[in-house]
């Protein structure tokens, strides 16, 4: 990886006066990806908060090719470009090195993206896409998603008399990307940019449809104080909410172990979300999470060391 | 703030042009104001690159900070935060 001063030499890509919100972490991690890759980019967007902030008309944040064509089909919209782009070299119409990227929120790749996704992956398209994970509906007001987390407060899934918040588990669409057989599947949080960069580099060097979830905290929806965002990714790392692992041709590699794996309400305690996992009435359902947390994370460590 | 175009003069289609957003100053949504503390700075950059709107600008080639673009600068916070000599100060910003 480039040191952080080299970076800074490159072009800014994703640049200022887009109207994400202050502190948001989708910003953070569009200018991230961008700064790792070296090359000449294409991207294109599924409808969400990035493409809502950052090409509101007439203006543009964006300093590459990019397209927007609809909510579902940012991963077929960059397949399509990727194919054309390969034609176009076979018949040495063009000769330059391009890097495919689609970036689409959790609502476009787990949830209204999933088919097109799926379909680009099986295809094997030269592709990397990035999951910008806010865990819901984040743009059109906080609506629960595939991968809003269990007992969550969104307004679809209000916490109240009725329910304590989303009922349902979210998705683990990181496996679900592993059992495509892609080449490289990651996750990435905002906080340890170093860790991101490292990955999206890598990924771009690997032939085929690469994936990588990057955990993106909304100030807006989860909420938070806005100068927590790289923070709280952090925490959701050392938490084993969000464990940061890639997987290399079926291989996993854990990259990061916490020294002392925290309690998940260390997760809860900054979000609003989840205030009410806190109550001494829900110790029971903030237990369930722990559970399930702990679980997954064994079930990751043996993957890891398998 | 740069003046809203009419109907006639917007652009035919929906080819925009690229980096045209930084026609659109965000600094107004600020509330708190990022203020630099020279003598605590060490120049490592971690405020450049965390910051979500690209509004922190250093000088890459002398590796040294320069100074904050408050036409675009939200006021998150993030850059004091993550700064890890406190060399950033988040003030409560006056209308002049």
């Amino acid at each position: 990886m480039p040191s952080i001063k080299e970076l800074a030499k490159r072009e800014s890509r994703f640049v200022s006066g887009h109207r994400l919100c202050a502190g948001c972490g989708a910003g953070i991690i569009m200018r991230l990806v961008l700064l790792a890759i070296d090359k000449p980019v294409i991207a294109s967007c599924a409808t969400g908060c990035v493409e809502v902030a950052s090409t509101i008309f007439p203006y543009s944040s964006w300093k590459i090719p990019w397209i927007h064509s609809a909510f579902e089909n940012s991963a077929s919209t960059i397949s399509g470009i990727e194919a054309a782009y390969r034609v176009f070299k076979r018949e040495r119409k063009i000769d330059k090195d391009i890097v495919f990227v689609a970036f689409g929120g959790d609502g476009g790749t787990h949830d209204i993206g999933f088919q097109a996704l799926s379909g680009a992956a099986e295809r094997n398209h030269n592709v990397l896409y990035i999951c910008y994970n806010n865990q819901a509906y984040m743009n059109t007001g906080v609506q629960r998603s595939g991968a809003t987390p269990k007992f969550a407060h969104t307004t679809t899934s209000p916490v109240g008399k009725k329910i304590p918040g989303k009922i349902e588990w979210q998705k683990n669409l990181g496996e679900i990307m592993v059992a495509h057989n892609i080449p490289y599947v990651a996750t990435a949080i905002p906080g340890r940019w170093n860790d991101l960069i490292n990955k999206v580099e890598k990924a771009i060097k690997i032939e085929g449809f690469k994936y990588i979830e990057v955990l993106s905290p909304c100030r807006l929806g989860w909420p938070h104080e806005p100068e927590l965002t790289m923070e709280i990714s952090r925490i959701a790392v050392e938490t084993c909410v969000w464990p940061l692992y890639e997987v290399e041709f079926g291989k996993y590699k854990l990259n990061y172990k916490p020294k002392e794996k925290k309690p998940v309400s260390e997760w809860f305690r900054l979000q609003g979300r989840f205030r009410h996992l806190l109550l001494p009435e829900n110790v029971k359902l903030a237990e369930e999470i722990q559970k399930e947390v702990d679980r997954r994370w064994e079930e990751l460590l043996k993957k890891c060391e398998s | 703030m740069e003046k809203k175009l009419t109907w006639k003069e917007l652009p035919i289609g929906d080819i925009l042009e690229g980096g045209s957003s930084l026609k659109f100053k965000t600094g107004n949504w600020r509330s708190k104001i990022p203020v630099h503390i020279p003598e605590k700075c060490i120049n490592c950059f971690i405020c450049w690159i965390s910051c979500p709107d690209d509004a922190i600008i250093v000088d890459a080639e002398k590796g040294k900070w320069s100074s904050f673009n408050y036409d675009y600068c939200k006021g998150c916070g993030i850059c004091a935060y993550e700064c890890p000599k406190k060399a950033i100060e988040m003030r409560e910003e006056i209308e002049k």
